[in-house]
């Protein structure tokens, strides 16, 4: 699903963020992203949706090589996959179920497609019923949650979440830990990083810590292994 | 394209006209000044320019043929100058003619010419025009070498000088016009810029969920459009009213002078029209594409 070889990332400034990564996550694994801010992890995960390109060494994520995709072919790669941010990153102007909707619209999807996807999508995530506010008037966990929905309405094979529990409280944050579960269970593989070290240890997956650019710690059903 | 998609890029063209109602103000302020700039200059340099070249029509060569000569010698002397590349027309003036209206020239006090009637002391003329009045020169200069051309004249010195003037003035508001132009889209790009960092998010959004960048750009480029062409309305509603005073003003106090001649309404104003609404929508959509580029590397 998502393999790396040798990857290296050098920015221009000097800064080596990904220092030698070779990693292989399969299809349908729930793998957590830790490390020390600074440490690389943002670099790792922009990589798997080619939001930065390794400098050097290969990436493939769905079968597809990153490393010699054309920029205008990255759009079509981005349908397959689903991204969430920690600041949720949604289009505060239009109603929840546009923010949705987009995602379809985009890709040129059938209107009476849009709107039955779009519907399970929020009932999924349990905001039906808010379709039609704005994003602001939801709480924050609401927010990440129609975020959420918006990054698996279009059934992408991977979900690639970035702190996506950040600014939550901790109870909020079981709450969308439950619906990456759910998604999870459906088939979606799921790379997701994270300070959070209750949620790391509370829910048991495979732990892949990152330091100073390399994977120093891969383990199945890991513990979080920082302090705080 | 999909024609759902087309009619979804035109919605949200307007939507974004609305939302950013301070900066589609700006921007529709900026192309208004500029176009109406350009319109004034344009009216100024059409203008002078048809003065100019109906001043260049009116410059023609005149032939002095040598008194010398007989009938089959000025024929010959009409078909050479004819034979000439630049020549555009000859045309053959007895000295009769001549005199006949060097007298009408000078009106009542002509008549004091009417002594010299019997020893015409004038030439028959050919009055020669080039087909380029810029060539009226060269042309006048290669017929001076022909046989039985006695001397030749066209305005020697102020031609030159006038052909000078025109040219360069020419070549002036062009240059004018081109500045004002760029000065135009960078004014536009910068405000239209402004708008967009606003919605930086939703063209990132639009990137992260696999939208093409021709996606994400159509609304911009149509939104620059109606930009351009909203901005174009208070220019073309001005600059045709005060066309339409200037030439009735114009008109009526210089109605029987055939030097200066302003270019009739219609067409003129329509096509002066036509070119604000081209060069408006070019600005809009040239500049709010620049704008959006940066916003769509990868």
């Amino acid at each position: 699903m998502i393999e790396m070889k040798d990857v290296y990332k050098k920015y221009p400034n000097g800064v080596t963020a990904a220092n030698g990564i070779n990693v292989h996550i399969g299809a349908g694994e729930f793998v957590y992203v830790v490390g020390p801010s600074g440490a690389g992890k943002s670099t790792f995960i922009k990589m798997m949706y080619r939001e930065e390109r390794a400098t050097t060494g290969t990436i493939t994520v769905n079968g597809i090589n990153l490393s010699t995709l054309k920029n205008r072919q990255v759009p079509i790669f981005r349908r397959n996959i689903g991204v969430v941010f920690q600041d949720f990153k949604l289009l505060n102007s239009v109603s929840v179920y546009d923010n949705v909707a987009f995602a379809m619209e985009v890709i040129e999807e059938q209107p009476s497609a849009i709107r039955k996807r779009v519907l399970e999508t929020l009932d999924l995530v349990g905001l039906k019923h808010k379709a039609r506010m704005l994003p602001t008037e939801l709480s924050g966990g609401e927010q990440q949650r129609v975020s959420i929905a918006r990054s698996i309405v279009n059934s992408p094979k991977v979900v690639i979440a970035d702190e996506p529990t950040g600014n939550l409280d901790p109870e909020t944050s079981w709450g969308i830990m439950k619906i990456f579960e759910e998604i999870n269970l459906r088939g979606t593989t799921i790379v997701m990083a994270t300070h959070n070290k209750d949620i790391v240890n509370g829910i048991k997956h495979r732990v892949i810590a990152v330091e100073s650019g390399k994977i120093t710690r891969d383990q199945q059903k890991g513990e979080y292994g920082y302090e705080g | 394209m999909k024609a759902r998609t087309f009619r979804r890029h035109v919605k949200e063209s307007f939507k974004s006209l609305v939302r950013n109602s301070w900066m589609t103000l700006a921007s529709i302020s900026s192309v208004t000044v500029t176009l109406l700039l350009v319109g004034v200059f344009f009216v100024i340099m059409m203008n002078l320019n048809s003065v100019a070249t109906s001043i260049e029509e009116d410059v023609e060569i005149r032939v002095h043929i040598d008194v010398a000569a007989n009938q089959q010698d000025k024929d010959s002397l009409e078909q050479e100058i004819k034979g000439m590349s630049a020549i555009g027309s000859i045309q053959y003036s007895p000295k009769e003619e001549e005199l006949n209206s060097l007298i009408d020239s000078f009106g009542d006090e002509g008549e004091a010419f009417k002594l010299v009637e019997q020893e015409n002391p004038l030439k028959d003329v050919f009055i020669v025009k080039t087909k380029n009045p810029a060539d009226t020169m060269k042309a006048a200069k290669e017929i001076e070498q022909l046989n039985y051309v006695s001397s030749v004249k066209y305005g020697q010195g102020t031609v030159e000088s006038l052909f000078k003037f025109i040219d360069i003035s020419r070549n002036v508001g062009l240059i004018l016009i081109i500045g004002l132009l760029f000065t135009a889209m960078f004014l536009i790009s910068n405000t239209i810029k402004i708008t967009i960092m606003a919605r930086r998010r939703e063209i990132e959004i639009m990137r992260l969920v696999g939208a093409t960048n021709s996606f994400i750009r159509w609304p911009f480029f149509l939104e620059g459009l109606w930009l351009g062409i909203l901005g174009a309305i208070i220019p073309i509603a001005a600059v045709s009213a005060a066309y339409y005073y200037l030439f009735d003003l114009v008109q009526s106090k210089l109605a029987d002078n055939n030097f200066i001649k302003l270019l009739e309404f219609n067409p003129f104003v329509y096509q002066l029209s036509a070119i604000l609404i081209l060069m408006g929508a070019a600005i809009g959509i040239w500049g709010s594409l620049m704008s959006v580029r940066k916003f769509l590397k990868v």
